[in-house]
């Protein structure tokens, strides 16, 4: 048995100015994760994209329009509060889904799932996926499965796993070379190392050497607006997913352009303007 | 017997309590439980020994060096490799689905002929018999020069084997495939002669000008250029792209510079004209000039006036005022030719002019700027063994500078002036603009041999299909080309034996020579291509399988540039879109989809935008300021001059009012049903239209109508 004695708490940021839109994250995710893939994918709703990159626009007319895309992993919630109660861990009935206190990551367990769904209705960012039919690869595609995760079949919910396999075998390794720490080399999920752009940053949000935790710098404090929050960034830029709703997601998303921020929650006419200044919890500096 | 009330209740009671107490009820429940988790279809991938290799990909003109896990043996997952001179760690969705290109539906499995219009499977020997007998036909009526070959690209030692095999064979009709690669050697050949090719440091350039060409969207070696677009910023570097559609380049560039289709060549020349009527040029290189700099310099002033550029480019005379004093300022400018991905349909002029103002800042052979680099030359092949009958044929006149001018020549003859011809790694009948029109002259053609992996458009055009192994299955050097600045040759190893009865396409040439016996068979007495690939490598092989590359040139290239303005200073015509219709239609570079050879691959076309296909049905996009009566989402119809298709409308802020933009590399026809049928191939819509100088298709677009459908 090993054990894990620190908490940590993984999770990225994603710089959203260097991010492409090339959409290797995504495949390196499904060669990762052995996702299989049918004849027509283009109906988003049942394609499963553990990491889905959406295109955002400006909403301007030509020739002041501008892009940026957003890679979404599952969001790894630590619920409200950061108690762990995520919103897809509190619904499920069979505890396929559950909140690792030891690493901040939610889990999946396709064997126990049986597929109600609620999760996929619980989860606010869309990062839930049922497989409607069982996977089939072509013949003799199946050889390059890999046999760190398990493939599944119809029937379950599947999604974003930070690669757990790998922090699995980062911790065999700390733990054979008789180290308790894992080193932020050890443990980077898929989409991480492939980015051809160096817009991901994965590690431990718990360690000040890492550099996701430098990035983000979460605040410790719950936001004095909304206690539910916690771990907000104190970095102007970086800004997380509905952040208001207190579901504290572990997935920080980085801008220089204020109206890529902004499209990271919903505003009210006016609100933007009052809130966005509070964003970055300058109170606590 | 008699159930009374006391009986009733009291079996009831017994019946409820038996069920409870019984064991059946809880076994059913457990093996249904145990049931409903048994799925023996679901593949349980075996484990083993994890290992890690190191290859290089040539997918495509990138040449990254990629890292392959394996379990057993058995390649599981392909990650960047780091370090590695190219790519250093990065790598792209289109290599990591390399996998599934070893198992794709559409892989060749053995040698086939063509009976009756179909295929079946026949063995290698009596493949290179078949092709044998009739090639060597050609040799024996004394027209060797009838058998043509096109090729993917024209470096490595594979092209090589091919060019050696045209020339002992006796045909000088060697033609390769529009890369990025062909059109930069061509525009180095004619401003500064022959055996050069470009090189662009835009790893510390601090000024880069693109003229369209997509940094992220793919141009160039793309894992490289992303990356140096991802530390762009930290560098101070600044970006400006000038293109019809806020591509994904633009949406990062510091400025995005709207531009009328087609007209990047006079922009370039207008720019020209400013650098040198402000006496904005390096009067050091300017000493290299030759060829009519003058006569240049005199004609530009003339015909390029700013006004003059700005009602043809659309762009405001005080924008290309300043953009190219900016330009002609910075400490390290680079422009950049090539729009999209820099290959396919392009022109000389704008290739030329683009790379003038490159010549006009004298930011030439610099860190930060652009290389005139020689073509790299480690590869030593031994003079060709050539009878009277090859020396006869290759001393003739080539039939065409390119594909289309000799499907030109072939349409336009009543008898095929190609007998035979030979197709390595390109797939020239879905991949050039009007793909119907390839097909016809390839059908005028007796006899074809494709030397693919896929069974692609142009496999099914051929006769016989000779099966290559793909990147991970074979041997070969892979140079790096596409405008890197530095010059590495990557040895790229079998990750794993050919899954299907394949070879290594340099074997396959080696074959049929041996097959035609006599004089060809003496120019390739190699047992092997492996033994091929080290002796004609043989100056870096200790170093290329010790270290897996080796770095040709890192350093600036040496000496001085002479530059010649003979071409331009003749003002050549630039070539307008084809058509009197109201809009006009450009091609559009996705990164996601791949528009030659291979096809994309199932993970490729998993992730291609709902907004750029649907089901099979076809995007395109238009700015809603000119869309009319059309819906977004609203089916219409598309016409050009060369066809009319059924399209779905996208509205996007983010193109030119007046532009319809479709995605390139759609609408396959092959064997895959994760990738075929699905969308429109948007060269079926285009025309090709000859560039008098350079003899190259430069239709990039075309006029067109929508209407709703």
């Amino acid at each position: 048995m090993i054990h894990d004695k620190k908490a940590h708490k993984y999770g990225m940021v994603i710089d959203l100015d260097k991010c492409t839109g090339c959409g290797t994250c995504a495949v390196s995710c499904m060669s990762e994760n052995n996702v299989p893939f049918k004849e027509d994918e283009s109906d988003k709703k049942d394609s499963i994209t553990w990491m889905r990159v959406y295109r955002l626009t400006n909403n301007k007319p030509f020739p002041d329009t501008e892009v940026a895309f957003l890679p979404r992993p599952c969001q790894h919630c630590g619920g409200k509060g950061d108690h762990g109660h995520s919103p897809c861990v509190s619904v499920c009935p069979a505890t396929a889904t559950d909140y690792g206190y030891d690493t901040g990551i939610v889990s999946q367990i396709y064997t126990r799932c049986f597929g109600c769904r609620y999760c996929m209705a619980a989860c606010p960012y869309h990062a839930r996926y049922f497989n409607w039919w069982d996977p089939v690869w072509p013949e003799g595609m199946e050889k390059y499965l890999s046999p760190n995760v398990s493939p599944r079949m119809r029937g379950v919910v599947e999604k974003c796993s930070f690669c757990y396999h790998r922090y699995q075998l980062a911790r065999e390794k700390a733990y054979a070379s008789g180290s308790d720490e894992i080193p932020e080399a050890d443990y980077q999920t898929a989409c991480t190392t492939a980015c051809p752009a160096g817009a991901i940053v994965f590690g431990d949000l718990n360690n000040p050497s890492h550099k996701v935790h430098q990035i983000v710098k979460p605040d410790p404090h719950p936001d004095p607006l909304n206690p539910d929050v916690v771990g907000k960034s104190r970095n102007p830029k970086v800004f997380r997913l509905l952040e208001r709703l207190g579901t504290n997601p572990k997935v920080y998303y980085m801008s220089e352009r204020e109206w890529v921020r902004k499209l990271g929650d919903h505003y009210l006419d006016g609100e933007w303007d009052k809130v966005k200044n509070v964003y970055g919890s300058a109170s606590h500096e | 017997m008699k159930v009374d009330r006391r009986s009733f209740l009291g079996l009831g009671i017994g019946a409820v309590a038996g069920i409870a107490i019984s064991p059946v009820g809880a076994k059913l429940t457990d093996d249904f439980s145990i049931w409903t988790q048994n799925w023996p279809w679901t593949p349980v991938p075996p484990d083993g020994e994890v290992s890690y290799d190191r290859t290089v990909c040539h997918l495509c003109p990138g040449a990254c060096g990629i890292s392959v896990r394996k379990i057993d043996g058995r390649p599981v997952k392909i990650e960047g490799l780091d370090p590695y001179p190219v790519n250093n760690g990065g790598v792209c969705l289109h290599g990591i689905a390399g996998l599934q290109y070893l198992y794709d539906p559409s892989r060749v499995k053995s040698p086939m002929k063509k009976v009756n219009n179909r295929f079946v499977p026949i063995s290698w020997d009596d493949a290179f018999t078949m092709v044998a007998a009739r090639l060597g036909e050609l040799r024996n009526d004394q027209n060797p020069e009838t058998l043509a070959c096109i090729s993917g690209s024209d470096q490595g030692s594979v092209p090589g084997l091919f060019k050696h095999f045209m020339a002992a064979f006796g045909s000088p009709n060697y033609l390769t495939m529009p890369d990025l690669e062909s059109w930069l050697i061509r525009t180095a050949k004619t401003l500064h002669g022959d055996a050069y090719t470009l090189g662009f440091d835009i790893d510390h350039s601090d000024f880069i000008l693109s003229f369209g060409a997509g940094l992220i969207d793919g141009w160039g070696s793309p894992v490289a250029c992303i990356q140096a677009m991802g530390t762009r910023r930290q560098r101070e570097s600044t970006l400006v792209q000038i293109e019809p559609r806020l591509s994904n380049t633009a949406a990062s560039a510091d400025r995005w510079i709207p531009i009328n289709p087609g007209t990047e060549a006079d922009l370039a020349m207008g720019m020209c004209a400013v650098l040198l009527k402000e006496n904005l040029f390096d009067p050091g290189f300017a000493q290299g000039f030759s060829g009519g700099f003058m006569r240049f310099t005199a004609m530009v002033q003339k015909e390029y006036p700013l006004d003059k550029v700005a009602g043809i480019t659309g762009i405001s005379a005080s924008d290309i005022q300043k953009t190219a004093v900016a330009f002609a300022k910075a400490k390290m400018p680079v422009a950049l030719p090539g729009k999209g991905r820099g290959e396919g349909a392009q022109n000389l002029k704008e290739f030329a002019a683009i790379h003038t103002l490159n010549c006009l800042s004298g930011n030439v052979n610099k860190q930060g700027g652009t290389f005139v680099k020689p073509l790299p030359k480690y590869l030593n092949f031994p003079d060709p063994v050539q009878d009277t009958v090859a020396l006869k044929g290759a001393g003739s006149a080539p039939l065409a500078g390119s594909v289309q001018e000799l499907v030109t020549r072939i349409d336009k003859s009543g008898e095929s002036p190609v007998k035979a011809l030979l197709v390595y790694n390109a797939n020239p009948c879905f991949a050039l603009n009007d793909p119907s029109r390839i097909r016809a002259a390839f059908e005028k053609i007796p006899f074809k041999v494709c030397v693919t992996s896929f069974m692609d458009e142009t496999a099914m055009a051929s006769d016989v299909i000779l099966p290559v192994s793909t990147f991970m299955e074979r041997m070969e050097d892979v140079p790096s080309k596409a405008g890197l600045a530095a010059t590495v040759v990557g040895l790229s190893k079998p990750m794993v034996k050919p899954v299907f009865n394949t070879r290594s396409p340099g074997d396959v040439v080696i074959g049929i020579a041996r097959a035609l016996g006599g004089d060809m068979a003496k120019s390739f007495a190699w047992n092997s291509y492996d033994a091929c690939l080290e002796q004609v490598t043989a100056r870096i092989w200790g170093p290329l399988v010790r270290k897996g590359h080796v770095v040709l040139s890192k350093n600036l290239p040496a000496g001085s540039v002479k530059t010649d303005f003979g071409f331009l200073a003749e003002n050549p015509e630039t070539v307008k879109p084809a058509g009197a219709l109201e809009f006009t239609l450009i091609p559009i570079d996705n990164f996601r989809v791949p528009p030659t050879v291979p096809a994309p691959s199932p993970f490729a076309i998993k992730i291609v935008s709902d907004r750029i296909l649907k089901g099979t049905d076809m995007f395109v996009e238009i700015n809603p300021q000119s869309a009319k009566n059309l819906k977004d989402g609203g089916f219409a119809t598309l016409t050009t001059p060369a066809g009319s298709v059924p399209v779905r409308v996208h509205f996007n802020d983010g193109i030119m009012p007046g532009v319809i933009g479709m995605v390139k590399g759609l609408g396959h026809t092959l064997d895959n049903r994760y990738v075929s049928g699905k969308g429109v191939n948007v060269n079926t819509l285009i025309s090709p239209k000859i560039e008098p100088d350079s003899g190259m298709d430069a239709a990039f677009c075309i006029k067109a109508g929508i209407s709703k459908a």
